[in-house]
């Protein structure tokens, strides 16, 4: 089962009181970008079996947006933070360094 | 004006948890920053600030923390439109929403030993004395459909939903109900 603590309400959410986002940390490519930034901001994805940035909205809840580091096979959760950040936070780094050191944003 | 009719009208199911209609209550959304909101409350409703998860008062007169931007009114039915407008002239000036959702909604109550049992039945969320201590406003759903509940006492709760979905979070209470208590709390 996959848990979440939401960050905005500090309850520990199930999945089913969650909904899923997509990859986190996108950078938006708009009008006068070239044709493949775009592409790549529209379709490309990471879809990594290890360690992923997502993001994940509090739907049943309090309704806010927040993101979360994972694992994808095993859904162990090394942390959620704000949304209104660009790269995750020192402290979510580190405690996915401290399993996966070879790690890279 | 009509009389307000409530969405399963008066219907009650008694077993070792009764789940009774609530009838028709006055709801009001209220968002902005919550630093802000402390005087439109009290002019509104009467009741002070509830702070994170918590509900101040009660169905007669209280609020509940929706979100971190959002706090969930409560006051008679008739007194909803007053109440309303009392908020909006208090936070004149401000960045603010109020809307009435009193007919949009629709309230249960629970009465019986074994409520935190009968939610745990319907609902992912940690029902645990420690996790939700009295006057801990959740907002999750019930089967399919999203809720609030509170718990006054061991032996009274609270349960609010979409006006929409009252049949279906009232069969489906009934029928955890029926279905007898697991005794886990």
């Amino acid at each position: 089962m996959l848990k979440f603590t939401c960050p905005y309400c500090g309850i520990e959410a199930s999945e089913t009181e969650l909904a899923a986002g997509g990859e986190a940390h996108l950078k938006r490519y708009g009008p006068g970008s070239s044709e493949q930034d775009f592409e790549g901001y529209l379709f490309l994805r990471k879809n990594p079996k290890g360690v992923h940035l997502e993001r994940w909205r509090h739907v049943m809840g309090c309704g806010k947006w927040f993101l979360a580091a994972r694992h994808t096979a095993t859904l162990e959760v090394f942390g959620t933070y704000s949304a209104q950040t660009h790269e995750p936070p020192a402290e979510i780094i580190e405690n996915i360094r401290a399993k996966f050191p070879e790690w890279q944003a | 004006m009509s009389d307000p009719r409530s969405a399963v009208g008066g219907a009650v199911y008694e077993g070792y948890v009764t789940v009774k209609d609530s009838g028709a209550h006055g709801m009001i959304t209220l968002r902005g920053d919550h630093a802000e909101l402390a005087e439109a409350v009290k002019a509104a409703v009467g009741s002070g600030m509830p702070t994170q998860r918590r509900i101040e008062g009660g169905l007669g007169g209280g609020a509940a923390w929706a979100s971190p931007d959002e706090l969930l009114l409560f006051c008679d039915y008739a007194d909803a439109a007053g109440a309303l407008e009392k908020a909006r002239k208090s936070l004149e000036g401000n960045h603010f929403l109020v809307a009435d959702v009193s007919d949009a909604r629709a309230v249960f109550a629970l009465e019986g030993s074994g409520i935190r049992d009968l939610l745990a039945k319907l609902c992912p969320a940690d029902l645990s004395p420690e996790a939700l201590p009295h006057g801990e406003f959740r907002r999750s759903h019930l089967g399919q459909v999203a809720a609030a509940f509170w718990l006054e006492s061991e032996e009274t709760a609270t349960v609010i939903c979409f006006r929409s979905v009252a049949p279906y979070v009232y069969d489906l209470l009934s029928e955890a109900v029926k279905g007898g208590p697991i005794g886990i709390f």
